[in-house]
């Protein structure tokens, strides 16, 4: 009795031992040195795995930030400003602070004001419809609105409303660009972060000229230059038959949504203007 | 037995309805809109600007590059703006629009009734009038057609096929066209012949035109060297390898050419085209156009002009019918839906279908049974099953490897599948993708 139980317990603590040596043995004969910086970093970053840095992962990111010697063209979108001084604090290295951005939608055809003139029933894919034609509405360069950025998005941080038109959550968007490159028609941007999250954009792509524009959505920008006259900056250019406002140049002051005789610059968050007596 | 394609293939309702009736002649427009992107390669250069007096076959935009065809003016008139208007590709591109001058257009007609059979130019002189007339394929891809004809050493050229099977559904502007121009075709033939060098013609037709096949085999009876092919009723018989397998038992080579296997296809309608071009040196300026559809009162073919607004077309034939949904552009396999009905034809309209309403909706999209339809109906022996499922997950170097670039876009797939999964569409968009990977 008692031989058996010797016989098993030396058999079996032989084959443990000679594998622990084995193991041991390989593991030194083929041992990879791993930076341990490399875990420490990826400790820090948020671990979204969103992409938004242009790496496949927070793990590639961690990598790149160890092994490159100037980091100071690399950002977190996701982490912001924060993570990337931590990061640097233990790296030893300099890094550029970046001002926070935001996703922003620059389409507002809602059904009332831009009219359907086709139908559309081929799969639900905002790049396939845009691959075979131009839309169900008559303005080739608006929201098609069947939802390709809000699948993109991997923090919910953006839904489509009623009319089919993408809306973005400021306080869940961390830029990290996923919406933007998922976007056929290159209708969403990314625009710097404003304080109480206010916001002057002009909301519409349209570079058609401003009879085929208006006649396709009421909302369109139809390049009138009236912003461009007011603006006290020089923030407005207009290309192709569209007006854009550099954020770097804007301070906000207003004046352009005031003069737009189709509503296609908006702001919001601002208080309501009070009414002069 | 009929000769076909061995792989694949499936067989729609023909619906044929203009197959008795002849070519009618369109008036003439009072305004076109010539697109400069009417054929596969670079959009062609405009060479005349607003307010220009243009005469009938007018050069009115060149070819810009090596794959791509001159355009000229297909009415008398003034030019009243160069302009982007919406195409049938969906978008706006870049078009001339021509103010008709209907007395000056009517006396400007090349009158081409009269047989010429004397060939006087030479094989290098015809290629040369082929580029200068601006003909393009015909059947529906608009492949420049001198571009096909040019032979070289490494692939020597021995076959030429006539391609007169018309094998998409309701079309039968090929089917007319050989009717009414028999002798001429003939003739286009012998100018093909003498341009290739080759000694060897087989004319393939399908089965369902049996007049058109007993024409063409009375009037070549003392020609040995060409041979009238009677094809089987499937689609997409008509398809350039479909075609070179089916009469020649010739494989093109993946991704290659039929000049690979020493064979040159060429529609019929291209071939009357170039008869036309060399014999009376007039540019390819209209192109015979099915108008088609089961509540069209007066359902057709027409010459039309390269420009004519599909809407002018529409009330030639009795205006639209009342529960129309969709009007394509081409057939019902492979033809697109046009967006109004202010689209112009072009070099590669080969029909105007109404669809009514109760065929025109795509069913609702269901779960792939893996009933292995598409792979048993596609004629490239591909699996479209597995290559949309690779491009819904964006994997296409995956879909690559499965050989996604030799697809053909028959949409047979698409019409076989029980579960109405749209094959064709992601297949279009996975090539898309690749294209511009490719170019970035």
């Amino acid at each position: 009795m008692n031989d058996v139980l010797m016989q098993s317990v030396g058999i079996l603590g032989g084959l443990g031992l000679l594998s622990s040596i084995f193991l041991f043995v390989i593991s030194k004969a083929f041992y990879v040195y791993e930076d341990p910086k490399i875990a420490l970093v990826e400790d820090i970053l948020p671990t979204a795995n969103c992409g938004g840095c242009g790496s496949p992962g927070c793990s590639a990111f961690a990598e790149k930030l160890v092994k490159t010697d100037d980091i100071s063209d690399l950002f977190c979108p996701v982490g912001g400003n924060e993570t990337m001084q931590e990061i640097a604090k233990l790296l030893g290295k300099e890094i550029k602070e970046k001002p926070p951005m935001l996703a922003v939608v620059r389409c507002q055809g809602y059904c009332d004001v831009r009219p359907h003139t086709t139908k559309y029933e081929g799969p639900i894919s905002c790049a396939i419809e845009s691959m075979i034609y131009s839309g169900e509405t008559d303005c080739q360069y608006g929201c098609l609105g069947n939802g390709d950025c809000v699948d993109a998005c991997l923090f919910d941080a953006i839904y489509m409303d009623e009319t089919d038109i993408p809306v973005v959550i400021s306080d869940k968007c961390t830029a990290c660009n996923a919406c933007v490159e998922a976007c056929p028609r290159d209708i969403i941007e990314l625009r710097p972060k404003n304080k109480k999250d206010l916001k002057i954009f002009v909301s519409c792509v349209n570079h058609d000229v401003a009879g085929a524009a208006r006649k396709s959505c009421q909302n369109a920008c139809i390049a009138c230059g009236k912003c461009v006259e007011v603006c006290p900056k020089e923030a407005i250019t207009i290309t192709d038959n569209l007006a854009y406002i550099d954020p770097v140049y804007c301070t906000l002051c207003r004046k352009c949504v005031d003069v737009c005789p189709t509503n296609a610059i908006v702001e919001t968050n601002f208080p309501v203007k009070k009414v002069k007596a | 037995m009929l000769q076909t394609f061995p792989l694949g293939g499936i067989h729609p309702p023909e619906n044929k309805l203009t197959k008795d009736k002849p070519i009618e002649k369109m008036p003439i427009p009072k305004t076109v809109y010539v697109p400069v992107a009417q054929h596969i390669g670079i959009p062609s250069e405009i060479v005349v600007n607003k307010k220009d007096v243009v005469i009938t076959g007018q050069l009115i935009a060149k070819a810009s590059g090596k794959i791509s065809a001159h355009i000229h003016s297909p009415v008398s008139g003034k030019v009243t703006k160069i302009d982007k208007i919406v195409d049938h590709s969906g978008y706006k591109q870049q078009c001339i629009v021509i103010k008709t001058d209907i007395k000056a257009t009517e006396e400007a007609q090349i009158n081409t009734d009269k047989l010429r059979t004397e060939i006087k130019l030479s094989p290098k002189e015809i290629l040369e009038r082929i580029h200068e007339c601006g003909i393009v394929g015909l059947g529906g891809a608009t492949f420049p057609s001198e571009v096909k004809l040019h032979v070289n050493a490494d692939n020597p050229v021995d076959t030429l096929i006539v391609n007169g099977v018309e094998c998409e559904p309701y079309l039968t502007a090929d089917h007319a066209l050989m009717l009414a121009k028999s002798k001429e075709i003939l003739v286009g033939i012998q100018i093909l012949i003498k341009a290739l060098g080759v000694d060897n013609v087989i004319i393939g037709i399908e089965n369902n035109k049996p007049n058109a096949i007993e024409l063409f085999e009375k009037l070549t009876k003392n020609n040995d060297n060409i041979k009238v092919a009677s094809l089987k009723v499937k689609y997409p018989q008509g398809g350039e390898k479909q075609l070179i397998k089916a009469v020649l038992n010739r494989e093109v080579p993946k991704g290659g050419l039929p000049n690979q296997v020493g064979v040159v296809v060429h529609n019929v309608g291209t071939v009357f085209a170039i008869y036309e071009a060399v014999q009376y040196n007039k540019p390819l300026m209209e192109r015979v156009v099915t108008l088609t559809g089961k509540n069209l009162i007066n359902a057709s073919n027409f010459w039309v002009k390269i420009g004519t607004p599909v809407k002018d077309l529409l009330e030639a034939s009795g205006g639209i019918p009342e529960d129309t949904e969709k009007i394509i552009n081409g057939g019902p396999m492979m033809g697109k839906a046009l967006k109004n009905t202010d689209i112009p034809v072009i070099k590669g309209t080969s029909g105007i279908l109404l669809m009514p309403d109760v065929e025109s909706h795509r069913p609702e999209v269901q779960a792939c049974i893996r009933c292995g339809g598409c792979v048993s109906v596609c004629p490239m022996g591909l699996e479209p099953y597995l290559l949309m499922s690779l491009i819904e997950r964006s994997r296409i170097e995956n879909a690559i490897d499965n050989d996604l670039m030799t697809c053909i876009e028959c949409g047979s797939c698409s019409y076989i599948c029980p579960a109405h999964r749209p094959l064709l569409d992601f297949i279009r968009f996975g090539k898309k993708l690749h294209n511009q990977n490719k170019a970035s």
